[in-house]
C-alpha cells in the first residue's frame, strides 16, 4: 500500500484554468519524492491539498489517499487528526514558521500534547529530546528561548522538530531550504533524510531547485502548468530525461554550461495544452 | 532577566525629562491665558494698592523664573501648594478629586476593553454582516463627539424615560448603588468611543496576525482554531492591542474634563476647568500635572506589558 496517493487530483480557484490539473502519483513507503517545478506549476497547491490547507474558495477533485485512507471531503476535526500525526509538514520560511512569542520547546511539546493526554513535564522531555535530535546544541537550557534568539538553520530544524513530534507517517516539506544559504541546504537535507532513515518516514519534498533532488531524492516528479509530466527516479531523470519539458529544464541548469555562452531558457509561449501528462501507472 | 530590568530601568529614567518639559508647559500656558488671577478674585472696585498687595501675597510680582524655582522646589518637598481662591491645601483636593476620576476613565476604559476586544476578534475571524455590523458601530463611535453624546444621552435617559439622573455625584464608599446610578450616564459617553478605537484596533491585530506564516503552520501541526486564536493569535496582537489601549488613556483623561463638567462630576476634570475659569495657577498647575503624572505611568505600565509579550521589544531585537 503506498503512504499518499492522488488519483486524478484537480484543484481550481474559481478561474478556467486549473492549478492542479489532473495528477495521478503513488508515494512509496520510506521514500524520498521530490516533486519540482518552477513558480505557478501547481507544486505547492498539490501538497496543501493533501493537509486540507488551501483556501475555502479551492474546489478539488479527484482523490488523494493517505495511507489508504481517503482526505478529500473530510471535516475539519477530522482533518486536525491527521494533520501533525500521520502527515506532518514544514514550510519554506522558519521563522516565519515559528510564533515568535512563544518558547521554541513549548512549541514543540504543544505539538505532542495536541494529539493525545501527555502530561507538560513529558512533552518537556520530548521536546527536548527531538531538539538533540534535530542537533540544537545544548537544548535543555535553549528549551526556553524564543525563535529570535536561534540562527535560520536553526530554526528550520526547530520547525522539523515541531513537525515531526509525533512521528508522522508522511512528512511534505514544502521548499524547506529556499531561505537557507548553501551550507544550511545541505545540513537540513541531511537532516531530512536522516529523519527518514531512522524513522521510517516518508518525504514528499518539493522543490525548484534540481541540486536538493539529486541530491537525496529517490524519485522524481516534473510539474508545468498543473500537469505532472514525468515520474522517474533521480538518476534516470537527470541522465535520460524523457519528456521534452524535462529536457529543456536540465538544459537551463547553468552549472552545466560553458562559460561565456548564453543559457539556453524555457520559452514562455509554451502551452500546458500541447504537452502530454504522466502515465498514471508510474508507481 | 537582566535584560528584563535594564529595560525597565531605562524606561523608568525616561519618564523624568517628560515630567520635567511637562511641568514647564503647564506653568508657562496657564500664565498665556489673558486675565489676571488678582483681579478675577478682588472683582472690579479693588484698588490698585489692594491689587498690588495680594500680588506680593501670592509671590506673583516674581519674575517667571523665580515662580518656577519655587513652584517646583515646594512639588519636590512634597508640597503641592494652596487654592488661591479656597486656601484650600491642593493635595486634600486632589485627593477628593481624584478617586471620581479614576472611577470614571476606569469604568469607561473596563466597559470599552470589554466590548472592543471580544468584538475586534469576533469581527477578524467572523463572516460579512459581522464586519458591516461592527463597521457601523466603529465609525459612529468615533465620529460622535463626547459632549454631544453625552447631551443625548442626558436627554434619552433622563428627559424622556426618567431613569437616570443627568448630573450629580454621590461617593462609591457611602452609597455603592447609587454612585453607579450617577455613573451611569458620563462612563457610557466616554466608553463608546473608546469601544469604537479598541474595536478597530483589535479587529486589525488578529487579522494581520491571522495571515501570517506561522498560523499556517500552527494548523499544520494540528491544532484547532480555537487553540490557534487564543493561544498564539491574541498574544501576538496584544501588543498592538495594549499600546493603543495605553495612548487611549490619554483621550479618556481628556475626555474626563469635558465629561466631569457635563455631568457636574467633582472630580480632577472639573476642577482644572474651574480653575481656569478663575485664573488659579495652581490649582491649574497641580492638576494638569496630576493627569500628565497619571498618564505616564500608565504609558510606562503599557511598555512593560508589551515588552512582557513580545520577548523581542525586551530584548530590543527588530521585528
Amino acid at each position: 500500500m503506498s503512504v499518499l496517493s492522488f488519483t486524478s487530483v484537480s484543484v481550481r480557484f474559481g478561474g478556467n484554468t486549473p492549478a492542479v490539473n489532473g495528477v495521478s502519483l503513488e508515494v512509496k513507503p520510506g521514500e524520498i519524492f521530490g516533486i519540482v517545478g518552477e513558480s505557478g506549476s501547481g507544486k505547492s497547491t498539490l501538497a496543501n491539498a493533501v493537509m486540507g490547507l488551501l483556501p475555502g474558495t479551492a474546489q478539488v477533485a479527484g482523490s488523494i489517499a493517505v495511507n489508504g485512507r481517503e482526505v478529500l471531503g473530510l471535516d475539519e476535526p477530522s482533518l486536525r487528526q491527521i494533520r501533525g500525526a500521520e502527515v506532518a509538514m514544514i514550510f519554506q520560511d522558519a521563522s516565519a514558521s515559528l510564533d515568535p512569542t512563544w518558547s521554541v520547546g513549548d512549541q514543540i511539546a504543544e505539538t505532542i500534547r495536541a494529539h493525545g493526554p501527555v502530561r507538560s513535564a513529558e512533552a518537556k522531555a520530548r521536546a527536548i529530546a527531538l531538539m538533540e535530535e534535530v542537533g540544537i546544541p545544548d537544548a535543555p537550557r535553549r528549551y526556553s528561548d524564543v525563535p529570535h534568539r536561534f540562527s535560520g538553520g536553526m530554526r528550520q530544524r526547530i520547525v522539523i522538530a515541531a513537525a515531526v513530534a509525533n512521528n508522522p507517517k508522511l512528512l511534505i516539506a514544502d521548499e524547506p531550504t529556499t531561505a537557507l544559504d548553501v551550507t544550511l541546504q545541505a545540513q537540513v537535507l541531511a537532516l531530512i533524510d536522516r529523519l527518514r532513515r531512522s524513522h521510517g518516514t516518508t518525504v514528499l519534498l518539493i522543490t525548484h531547485d534540481l541540486g536538493v533532488v539529486a541530491q537525496v531524492c529517490d524519485r522524481v516528479g516534473v510539474m508545468y502548468g498543473g500537469k505532472l509530466l514525468e515520474v522517474a527516479s533521480a538518476s534516470d531523470l537527470f541522465a535520460r530525461p524523457s519528456h521534452p519539458y524535462t529536457r529543456a529544464l536540465l538544459a537551463a541548469n547553468p552549472a552545466g554550461a560553458p562559460r561565456g555562452s548564453r543559457l539556453p531558457v524555457i520559452p514562455s509561449e509554451w502551452s500546458v495544452e500541447s504537452l502530454p501528462a504522466a502515465e498514471a501507472s508510474n508507481g | 532577566m537582566s535584560g528584563q530590568i535594564a529595560f525597565i530601568l531605562r524606561r523608568v529614567a525616561l519618564t523624568l525629562p517628560t515630567l520635567f518639559v511637562m511641568s514647564l508647559v503647564v506653568f508657562l500656558i496657564i500664565r498665556l491665558v489673558p486675565g489676571d488671577p488678582v483681579r478675577t478674585m478682588l472683582g472690579f472696585r479693588a484698588t490698585d494698592a489692594n491689587v498690588a498687595e495680594l500680588r506680593q501675597q501670592l509671590g506673583l510680582d516674581q519674575s517667571l523664573f523665580t515662580q518656577y524655582v519655587v513652584w517646583i522646589g515646594n512639588l519636590l518637598h512634597g508640597d503641592l501648594g494652596k487654592d488661591i481662591v479656597s486656601h484650600a491645601p491642593l493635595s486634600e483636593l486632589l485627593a477628593q478629586r481624584l478617586p471620581v476620576t479614576f472611577e470614571l476613565t476606569g469604568l469607561s476604559m473596563l466597559l470599552a476593553v470589554a466590548f472592543g476586544v471580544p468584538l475586534g476578534v469576533w469581527a477578524a475571524s467572523g463572516g460579512k454582516w459581522v464586519n458591516r455590523l461592527t463597521e457601523g458601530f466603529v465609525i459612529f463611535g468615533i465620529a460622535i463627539p463626547d459632549f454631544w453624546l453625552g447631551i443625548m444621552l442626558v436627554l434619552v435617559f433622563t428627559g424622556i424615560l426618567a431613569v437616570l439622573p443627568p448630573t450629580g455625584y454621590t461617593p462609591f464608599l457611602k452609597n455603592p448603588l447609587g454612585n453607579l446610578r450617577y455613573m451611569v450616564l458620563p462612563v457610557s459617553t466616554l466608553a463608546v468611543g473608546e469601544a469604537a478605537y479598541i474595536l478597530r484596533t483589535t479587529r486589525g491585530a488578529v487579522k494581520a496576525v491571522l495571515g501570517r506564516p506561522f498560523v499556517t503552520f500552527l494548523r499544520a501541526k494540528g491544532l484547532s482554531p480555537r487553540r490557534i486564536l487564543f493561544g498564539h493569535v491574541l498574544r501576538n496582537a496584544g501588543p498592538s492591542i495594549v499600546t493603543v489601549i495605553g495612548i487611549q488613556v490619554g483621550v479618556l483623561l481628556g475626555g474626563a474634563i469635558i465629561v466631569e463638567s457635563l455631568f457636574a462630576l467633582p472630580g480632577v476634570g472639573r476642577l482644572i476647568v474651574t480653575g481656569i475659569n478663575q485664573r488659579n495657577y495652581p490649582t491649574v498647575q497641580v492638576g494638569v500635572l496630576a493627569i500628565a503624572t497619571i498618564f505616564i505611568v500608565v504609558s510606562l505600565i503599557t511598555d512593560l506589558i508589551v515588552g512582557w509579550l513580545d520577548p523581542r521589544v525586551a530584548d530590543g531585537a527588530g521585528t
